[in-house]
């Protein structure tokens, strides 16, 4: 599953020498990190930061291509993550930030949009579709019932039908 | 000279396309046979010049010659080879050849292989597939010429967007094609058997291998466009419902109901006018597709043009494909008949539930892509529809489908009986409850979403064994397990495969959902962490030059209880010619785990921000899909698709389906 381009073990090469240049100086950086030390978690406050990022997984980054504000590392992403972040600690409660990023950005911040007027079609349409195509199949089932008479096989028909096929009556795939 | 060269090949394929429009279709309407068999001709002509123009463009792009416009901005003299090669369809104007060349492959791989169907038809075929082709050709010539010059040429060209400097990019449109492209076959089968008055079981049948190859592709193109968004994004996530992953997911979904259609109307000659109807969509969709990512309304990763001109090509050849061929079957709609009656609860009931779920599904998709763009057109506001959205109506649609997958297979044709599945069923609904409660408690937490995909997910395959395990009880007449399983087609065991890889994809995505962890922290060389059980230890920092760009790069040694796993070398890429930073994240690919490490922001010279995912199970979500792909791929290349078409076509085509009866009795 190894996708990595086919240059790749070329670069490699490369890169032994570029690493043997560097590994004079790593080493002495090593050396002082030798001892293994538990790396910090990357928030002050985890617990905070999960709520944020839980929180922005839902959110748009305004000024990316589609991303979610909890994966951006965009400026403004940034910002508004920080900005987040100080209205959580001030103990603001999740639906205070939604509705301070709404007033502020508009709903255009918002991945699940709200229900309102204009937004009524895009919540009810696939229940309006399922009902659709539920009464399409219906309608279809019927007519179909309505109109196709089907005389039964009588027991000669059968029996030559039988004969017809013979052993190599395969079961019948999809 | 070669690029004029390419453009006047391209200027000769269209003519070439529009003469395989028109003369085999009117041939066939006055009975002309010298006009009906132009296409044969025509085809490969078509085919001939388009192949030139695309060498003359690859050819451009390996010699690096910037005077082509389109080359000085999808190309430099750093990038390696094999991405020049690929940067032939990097942007707009190649992909579009590709598509073309493509195209003109499926209409002489049509004309190869189809010596056993009626003349007629074929000219049919083939004069459909030349008009879309002409269309497209006219698309390119008029609106995305590749071969522009820009002169004087730059010194350099601006360089392959780095996103796509990635052997899935290379590998992705092509399939994607393969499979959009591949729909315009069963389109234009469809078309013929429209204009020829005659759908009758031959048309099912020539049209269902094709279809399922077109599905395939498309199918294998999902999956890669999904895979490398994984691994060369850099989040970590493998489906992000960005509206161009759903402009190709539209048609999956419309594309898997009309295979499943198609089954109907082969085998039993019910549904003809849906599967028609269907094949007509499944290609608007493809068309659609097409129209949202090149046109540039939508604005995602993936959406590298914005130009007017194209989007209103595209739509109003898509209102001319969609409205004449719906015009045509509204036409005919009345000389179609209803085909092999059944009962309500038959496998043909079960299977048009299943067609009806998957293009509401289908719909649903298409509405939330297309909502925030039409309440934006009429100043209604801006808004966005993403991934909390399309969960919650996607999911309680393709619920149901999934679990009609356990049930339709075993349903008898024509009339089924509920106590009868019900009890053939039994142990396969026991095995899914049972799994469904074992997994969460082996994996330490319980939750409702993972429960409920693990027991969709072991139904499938369980209920898939069981119809396997029933039928070699019943073949009686061969002796030994080896010669049972060969009584049954390519055709079953390529569905069993599908319907299992979908049960593989749904226990993927419901245990990456439900278990997976990720952590978030800033390392120095020496610092590790501990994520799902896995230690993590930076333990060196370099600078890599690359071909064209220079990476910072990671070196993380991973153990587990103090035993050495892997190590992985994450990068933060700056490419030189655009600037941009790019996260290439390092993968420890596994059947039960990934272990995934991206690099986010320096801190400072020593200290990097980190994100460490570890991601149960998440390749059988691919898995999955590939599996799908191969059960296509098996039942496509059923035997009867070769043996006796001919001679069934060649029957008298006005009683094709008085048989039908009998197979069913003998069932």
């Amino acid at each position: 599953m190894n996708m990595a381009p086919a240059g790749h073990r070329m670069l490699e090469r490369a890169n032994l020498i570029m690493r043997m240049l560097f590994a004079v100086a790593l080493l002495v950086m090593v050396q002082v990190a030798a001892f293994a030390r538990e790396a910090a978690p990357a928030a002050d406050d985890p617990a905070l930061e999960e709520r944020l990022m839980t929180l922005a997984a839902g959110l748009r980054c305004l000024v990316c291509q589609n991303q979610t504000l909890a994966e951006s590392q965009a400026d403004l992403a940034v910002d508004m993550r920080n900005e987040m972040r100080k209205q959580m600690r001030r103990g603001a409660s999740d639906q205070d930030v939604i509705d301070f990023l709404v007033a502020r950005y508009g709903d255009f911040v918002l991945y699940r949009p709200p229900l309102k007027a204009t937004t009524l079609l895009l919540w009810s349409g696939p229940a309006i579709l399922l009902l659709i195509g539920l009464a399409f199949m219906a309608r279809s089932l019927g007519r179909r019932r309505g109109h196709i008479v089907e005389a039964p096989l009588t027991e000669t028909e059968r029996a030559r039908a039988q004969a017809l096929l013979g052993a190599d009556s395969e079961a019948e795939p999809s | 000279m070669i690029p004029e060269l390419g453009h006047f090949a391209l200027i000769l394929a269209f003519s070439i396309a529009l003469a395989q429009g028109i003369f085999p279709l009117l041939g066939v309407a006055r009975g002309n046979l010298t006009w009906t068999r132009m296409g044969h001709t025509a085809v490969f002509g078509q085919f001939l010049f388009i192949v030139i123009a695309f060498g003359a463009l690859t050819h451009a792009f390996i010699k690096n010659d910037f005077s082509v416009l389109y080359v000085a901005s999808n190309s430099n003299s750093m990038l390696p080879v094999q991405y020049r090669i690929a940067g032939v369809w990097g942007g707009h104007e190649g992909s579009m050849l590709l598509w073309v060349l493509i195209l003109a492959g499926w209409g002489g791989a049509i004309a190869r292989f189809s010596r056993h169907m009626s003349e007629e038809f074929v000219a049919r075929v083939l004069g459909v597939m030349g008009l879309v082709s002409a269309g497209f050709l006219a698309f390119l010539l008029l609106t995305s010429n590749p071969f522009l010059r820009l002169i004087p040429a730059p010194p350099d060209g601006r360089d392959l967007n780095p996103l796509l400097q990635d052997i899935g990019m290379v590998l992705h449109p092509p399939m994607l094609y393969m499979g959009y492209v591949g729909f315009s076959v069963a389109f234009a089968i469809a078309i013929a058997a429209l204009l020829s008055g005659r759908l009758d079981a031959a048309w099912a049948r020539w049209s269902r291998p094709w279809t399922t190859l077109a599905w395939v592709f498309l199918t294998l193109g999902v999956a890669l466009g999904s895979l490398w968004a994984y691994y060369e994004l850099g989040w970590g996530g493998w489906w992000f419902w960005d509206p161009v992953e759903n402009a190709s997911f539209i048609p999956w979904l419309v594309g898997t109901a009309l295979i499943h259609s198609l089954a109907v109307t082969e085998r039993r000659g019910a549904f003809k006018g849906w599967t028609v109807l269907l094949a007509i969509f499944t290609f608007s969709f493809s068309l659609l597709g097409t129209f949202l990512v090149r046109s540039g309304v939508l604005t995602s990763v993936h959406a590298f043009a914005t130009d007017p001109a194209r989007g209103i090509f595209v739509l109003v050849f898509l209102g001319i494909v969609v409205g004449g061929a719906l015009l045509l079957f509204a036409s005919r709609a009345h000389r179609i008949g209803l085909g092999g009656s059944f009962h309500p609860i038959s496998r043909e009931s079960m299977l048009l539930l299943n067609n009806v779920m998957l293009v509401v599904a289908a719909g649903s998709v298409l509405l939330g892509t297309l909502y925030p763009l039409v309440l934006d057109a009429l100043e209604l506001g801006k808004i966005s529809v993403g991934r909390p959205y399309f969960e919650v109506v996607f999911i309680p649609l393709m619920a149901p489908a999934m679990f009609l997958i356990g049930v339709g297979p075993m349903a008898h044709w024509k009339k089924a009986s509920l106590p009868n599945l019900a009890t053939r069923l039994r142990w396969a609904f026991v095995v899914g409850v049972v799994t469904a409660l074992l997994v969460p408690l082996a994996m330490g937490k319980w939750s409702a979403p993972v429960s409920l995909g693990i027991l969709l997910a072991a139904w499938i395959v369980a209920s898939s064994v069981a119809g396997l395990l029933e039928r070699l009880r019943q073949s009686r007449d061969s002796v030994g397990l080896l010669a049972k399983l060969g009584a049954n087609s390519r055709s079953y065991y390529g569905m069993l495969l599908a319907h299992i890889g979908v049960g593989v994809f749904i226990a993927g995505v419901a245990l990456v959902q439900g278990y997976e962890s990720e952590k978030d922290v800033r390392m120095s060389v020496g610092d590790s962490i501990e994520v799902g059980g896995y230690r993590f230890r930076l333990d060196r920092l370099s600078e890599v030059p690359g071909p064209n760009y220079t990476a910072s790069r990671g070196e993380i040694s991973v153990t587990r209880n103090e035993r050495a796993v892997t190590r992985m070398y994450p990068e933060k890429r700056t490419y030189r010619t655009q600037q941009n930073p790019m996260t290439e994240a390092a993968i420890d690919w596994g059947f039960y785990r990934d272990l995934y490490v991206s690099l986010g922001e320096r801190l400072d010279s020593t200290t990097w921000l980190v994100r460490i995912h570890h991601k149960p199970f998440v390749e059988w979500i691919w898995l999955g899909w590939l599996m799908m792909a191969l059960g296509g791929l098996l039942a496509a290349l059923d035997r009867r698709y070769r043996v006796s078409v001919g001679a069934k076509h060649r029957a008298p085509a006005s009683a094709p389906r008085l048989i039908e009866p009998v197979g069913a009795v003998a069932r």
